[in-house]
């Protein structure tokens, strides 16, 4: 068995360190906020390279001065230089908006890791504390605290720091617990990595972007907070800030409006710039770990392109048993630097009433898209890019959204994988079950609950009033999924299109599940679209089958003649891997340990 | 005969209950079981029979609350912690997410070298080390600078079977090692685990739902129902002449991926079902 | 849902003692230096130390809390140790402005920023960026300067409102109402970008479920599916971040009651903090953590009618 090959691997990429710092920089609003942000911080450290003027000296004839002559931003109340000021308070607001940072993030940051990691009594007490740090307006807390310590501003930040470390803890925390359960955290725990060695190697390296998040959020509220104080005259009057310039502005806001205008703009700017960097390192972190969701952020391309025959024209059907008949479909998702990729290069398939086809293929073959692009419920971003989805004459990839929602659920209808999230967890079954009946039928609510325990039971499951009555929650898998059979035929439709109906359910369910579907498309004479994986499920249920790889059906026919007379070596590749009893392992034998010393001395 | 490597007697493992009142959660409810070295045992079962709460509770990763599991001779449930983390050079872990179980910032170089700088071994002896894996795997030797996002599926479960033979050790839990693979490549990664335990004599936990996979890769069979094995043998004879119902039951309810086979295998099925809920009918009206 | 609601009030109470034991420790740590403080440098040893056991201070700490807490549950606070009223006749006057306040900028925020943040999510493009910016905008910036902005425009240069003042509803409601535009424009301007992001992300989160595409596969309109199904999953979240908020808005009134001379709670903590009038500080603490609790037991029982698995355990 050494003869297999090794496995191709594709082209290096880069970096996702650098990627990251580079699509940061791409982003406009985040590049010029970083460099205004340098400014101010290079503005405060070199003050007094900047202006001559002393931020404390008060000058008679400049009180209120306007700007210009030897004052670049005029002169405050007490004729003191409005832009030395503005440098100077730029020293103290930033320190303290600092200070208020590095408690917030020590504090939350570790009490975070140690509860979210070992959990247990610290973290029932921490997130009580945070709880209660959380219920406070920090405004009122630090209005109470200064009536106690007194108007020191790097008290009242460090306080601050204490009541904002309760978000960072949350954030920690929460994001602690999200890593301790992964998977690769209890594959090194195996491999015998300390605690302490798991939180350096794999945890600190998952909370370290959230935090510098965070951190631009809280920076930004704490210079808003300690200028507020300030502002209400309540900060330290004898050091020059933003707040205590905008509490003298205020109080001159007539006679010398523009007073005020530069601390406002300062303080608004700088919070801002925070903010905006904050966010776009956010951006570019979520751009990164998963880059199939940007794709939702392009438009759809529901456009038919030119090539493609009319709309409009029947089938020419050789059955007219024949219900769905797909023409040279393509499917393509919009990419986010505006291109188009084709994920399904033009199929054809039909499916006539009272039979089942089934759609087989491994994952990204592009049999699921297929199914959705027949119903038009491509998720966000892709679209029908050419072909024909003829439904008895229509053509469906041309259809308007309002004709295919009359035509959803009643004349085709949709099972899906998953039945734990294909149900909407806030409202009762019966409620989900009633509603397309009221709109296909024309029920009234009395009919519509009649029918559909009467469906619930016709799915085979127990009690259907009581099932009707629950939420999704409170039913098992199993019974979700027989739900959702309900629901779909609930309008009789003519085809069912099933997309891996029975992959996330146990065996035994499995089989009682695909015992259901073949008795209700006979009774129902539908036709059914069946997509699986699974060799066994078409074997059980269909009657025609195609095979699809990368965006192609490569290979079709009768269930019986693809499983005893394929052709395309890709199906004989498939049927090769399925595993048969013929392969049955030897039994064991005591394999020869050349190092088991352990072993014989146990024994003897 | 030989002396099984992994000896548990009546295992029990509880989870505590969210409500102060409510009783814990039994997920085990006292399983014995033998490994004997060089065996692949194969662990059958639905979701929710304890089938990988079992396996976990090898790896020291579930509250154990009763019974003993002996590996070669040394009881694992009274080892202290730090005892226990040097028991990860015997048992080591394939699991069944390939996506999950990598950490997604780490390269694969640093990656299979993380079980052996736990045990200080130098840089440079596990540089060549995770050569030799991933010649072991059938990876290229640059994959050891690449990220796991870079691989695919089964690709991603080679490198986990690496990092788990990394230290040699003598026995490795296969929780659902291919369930998450392509029909392709799940075969593929099946004569791996077999040709590697040919070759190192490594014996396998291999807990999966599928039966032909178990056929494949296991000599002995047991099958799990909840939080029992209700049925144990040479993997020849459970997988053809089941005797308890609820394997047959199990067994006749994988549909098998032949047309003929398949519509016999409905019929029986349909037949067993039948003639098992008429015996419950007559032992209730017995009760 | 009774058991439920019994343990969420329990917590409550509980949270309302720890923070008013903290808050009490803390405010009267200083000690005996209060009674100087109040009686100035000039007063004589024996007044200061007759003055600091007139108002208990010598008393050991905790018998003062029990004492405080004694007289907290009969609805007596204490009285201000300037004014000499009671603490609960003091905060009664000013409490129903700062919630009128409050309440109103909740509600307004709630509906505007809904609406937005639904807006954006199902439009998403442009709608979706512009959304986006001014809501990041409008969370960066601190209220009072969007306060300080408003006034230059609207009472300095347009003169459409008063700058400061207040005018009470009892007198004229229409009066009342524009004392009280500037103040609750510039709350709610923040809070409507904070919860208008929050319901966007909610929304398009919900809207990426895959029973979203199930009942769209029933023939359900997307407008019925996202009015019915998505709304109705993505408010548990919204509700979470408007509780939030409301929080932010009780801090963000102290400094807006100020700027406008509104005789609310805000502007009262910031004259006794002033003051040193210990008592009506304490007062407010307690007042607001009430106020925060009950809004997080209403907004938690919200959580369980939405939410039928909250509604269980």
């Amino acid at each position: 068995m050494s003869d297999l090959p090794p496995i191709a691997l594709p082209p290096d990429t880069r970096s996702p360190d650098a990627s990251l710092a580079q699509r940061l920089l791409r982003d406009p609003l985040g590049l010029v906020s970083l460099v205004f942000l340098g400014v101010v911080v290079l503005a405060a450290v070199f003050a007094p390279l900047l202006t001559s003027h002393d931020p404390g000296v008060a000058v008679l004839q400049d009180v209120l001065g306007d700007p210009g002559d030897g004052h670049l931003l005029g002169g405050d109340s007490a004729g003191r230089d409005v832009f030395a000021r503005l440098l100077y308070g730029s020293r103290f607001s930033l320190l303290g908006a600092a200070l208020a940072l590095a408690v917030a993030v020590l504090v939350g940051g570790v009490s975070g890791l140690v509860a979210g990691y070992f959990g247990k009594w610290f973290d029932t007490l921490a997130s009580g504390a945070a709880a209660v740090l959380m219920a406070l307006p920090g405004m009122v807390v630090l209005l109470a605290a200064r009536s106690v310590i007194g108007s020191s501003a790097w008290w009242a930040m460090a306080i601050f720091g204490i009541l904002l470390s309760a978000s960072v803890f949350r954030l920690v925390r929460q994001t602690v617990q999200s890593v301790r359960n992964e998977l690769y955290v209890d594959a090194a725990r195996v491999a015998g990595l300390s605690d302490l060695r798991i939180i350096f190697r794999h945890v600190l390296r998952v909370v370290r972007a959230p935090i510098i998040i965070q951190a631009g959020f809280i920076a930004s509220v704490a210079i808003a907070i300690q200028a507020g104080l300030e502002f209400l005259g309540l900060g330290d009057m004898s050091i020059p800030t933003w707040g205590s310039m905008l509490n003298d502005g205020f109080s001159r806001i007539y006679q010398q409006p523009l007073l005020i205008l530069w601390p406002s703009l300062t303080i608004a700017l700088v919070c801002l710039a925070l903010t905006l960097v904050a966010n776009a390192l956010r951006d570019a972190l979520e751009s990164t770990s998963s880059r199939r969701r940007a794709v939702t952020l392009a438009v759809p391309v529901d456009t038919v392109d030119e090539t493609s025959p009319a709309a409009g024209t029947a089938p020419t059907a050789d059955d007219d048993r024949t219900v769905l008949r797909v023409e040279g479909l393509r499917v393509g998702y919009a990419m986010p630097d505006g291109s188009t990729k084709e994920i399904v290069h033009g199929i054809d398939l039909d499916v006539r009433r009272g039979e089942v086809v089934g759609l087989i293929g491994e994952s990204g073959s592009g049999k699921t898209q297929s199914a959705f692009a027949v119903m038009k419920l491509l998720p966000e971003g892709g679209g029908i890019l050419g072909g024909r989805v003829l439904w008895k004459g229509r053509d469906l990839a041309r259809l308007s959204e309002r004709d295919m929602t009359r035509i959803r659920g009643k004349e085709i209808a949709y099972v899906p994988q998953e039945p734990m999230s294909n149900l909407d967890p806030s409202f009762t079954i019966g409620t989900q079950l009633v509603e397309p009946m009221r709109i296909h039928l024309g029920l009234n609510r009395a009919q519509a609950r009649t029918r559909a325990i009467e469906l619930l039971g016709r799915v085979g499951i127990q009690n259907p009033e009581r099932v009707f009555r629950s939420h999704p929650h409170q039913v098992s898998g199993g019974m979700a999924q027989r739900v959702l059979i309900a629901g779909a035929i609930s309008c009789e439709p003519e085809l069912l299109i099933a997309d891996e109906p029975t992959t996330a359910l146990d065996v035994t369910v499995q089989a009682d599940i695909l015992d259901l579907l073949r008795d209700l498309q006979d009774d129902f004479d539908m036709g059914v679209l069946l997509v699986t994986h699974n060799f066994g499920v078409v074997a059980d249920l269909c009657d025609r089958v195609a095979v699809m790889r990368e965006g192609h059906i490569v290979e079709r026919g009768s269930t019986r003649d693809i499983f005893v007379a394929h052709e395309h070596p890709y199906t004989t590749q498939l049927f090769d891997a399925i595993l048969t009893p013929e392969n049955t392992r030897h039994p064991y034998q005591a394999p020869y340990l050349p190092t088991a010393p352990r072993t014989e001395a146990s024994t003897s | 005969m030989t002396e099984p490597l992994l000896q548990m007697r009546d295992v029990v493992v509880e989870y505590p209950s969210k409500g102060l009142r409510s009783k814990p959660f039994r997920a085990l409810k006292g399983v014995s079981l033998d490994i004997r070295p060089g065996e692949c045992v194969g662990l059958v079962g639905e979701s929710g029979s304890g089938k990988t709460t079992l396996g976990r509770a090898v790896l020291g990763l579930a509250p154990v609350t009763g019974g003993s599991i002996r590996f070669d001779g040394r009881e694992l449930t009274a080892m202290s912690s730090r005892e226990r983390r040097g028991m990860g050079s015997d048992i080591q872990v394939v699991f069944q997410d390939p996506y999950t179980s990598l950490n997604p910032s780490m390269t694969i170089g640093d990656i299979l070298a993380e079980p052996l700088t736990a045990r200080d071994v130098g840089r440079k002896a596990a540089q060549s080390r995770v050569a030799e894996l991933l010649e072991q795997v059938r990876l290229p030797a640059d994959a050891a600078r690449r990220l796991p996002r870079e691989f695919s599926g089964g690709q991603r479960q080679r490198v986990a079977i690496a990092r788990a033979l990394a230290l040699d050790p003598r026995l490795i839990i296969c929780d659902e090692p291919v369930s998450a693979l392509d029909l392709s490549t799940q075969a593929r990664v099946l004569d791996l685990f077999v040709e590697i335990q040919e070759r190192t004599g490594v014996a396998y936990l291999f807990v999966t739902h599928d039966l032909e996979v178990v056929r494949n890769v296991s000599h002995r069979v047991a099958v799990m129902y909840q939080g029992e094995i209700v049925e144990r043998g040479e993997t020849a004879d459970v997988t053809s002449a089941p005797e308890h119902p609820y394997t047959q039951r199990l067994w006749m309810a994988s549909p098998v991926p032949d047309p003929v086979a398949q519509e016999r295998r409905r019929a029986e099925r349909q037949r067993l079902l039948a003639v098992q809920a008429e015996q419950d009918q007559q032992a209730g009206a017995v009760a | 849902m009774v058991t439920f609601l019994a343990r969420r009030l329990l917590t409550g109470i509980a949270m309302l003692l720890v923070i008013s034991a903290l808050a009490f420790v803390l405010l009267y740590l200083t000690g005996t230096d209060i009674a100087r403080s109040l009686l100035g440098d000039n007063a004589s040893e024996a007044a200061v130390a007759l003055r600091a056991q007139q108002l208990g201070l010598d008393d050991p700490l905790l018998s003062r809390y029990a004492d405080w807490l004694g007289g907290a549950v009969q609805g007596d606070l204490g009285t201000s140790w300037f004014s000499g009223a009671p603490v609960i006749d003091v905060l009664g006057s000013r409490l129903g402005v700062t919630l009128s306040l409050v309440v109103i900028s909740t509600l307004i925020s709630a509906v505007v920023a809904t609406t937005l943040g639904v807006w954006a999510a199902v439009r998403r493009g442009w709608v979706d960026r512009v959304v986006q910016f001014v809501s990041l905008g409008g969370a960066a910036v601190p209220n009072y300067l969007i306060a300080l902005g408003l006034v230059t425009l609207f009472a300095i240069n347009l003169g459409w409102f008063a700058p400061t003042g207040y005018t009470r509803p009892e007198d004229s409601i229409g009066k009342w109402a524009a004392s009280i535009t500037l103040p609750v424009l510039a709350l709610t301007i923040g809070c409507i970008a904070g919860t208008a992001q929050q319901v966007r992300s909610a929304m398009i989160d919900a809207l990426r479920q895959d029973y979203v595409r199930t009942l769209r596969s029933r023939g359900l309109s997307q407008r019925s599916v996202i009015y019915k199904h998505v709304l109705r999953n993505a408010a548990g979240p919204g509700l979470s971040v408007l509780a939030l908020q409301f929080v932010g808005l009780l801090g963000g009134a102290v400094i807006i009651e100020q700027m406008f001379a509104v005789p609310g709670l805000g502007s009262l903590s910031v004259s006794s903090t002033v003051q040193g009038d210990i008592p009506v500080i304490m007062g407010v603490v307690v007042v607001v953590a009430i106020i925060v609790i009950v809004v997080n037991v209403i907004i938690d029982i919200a959580h369980g009618w939405l939410n039928p698995k909250a509604r269980v355990s």
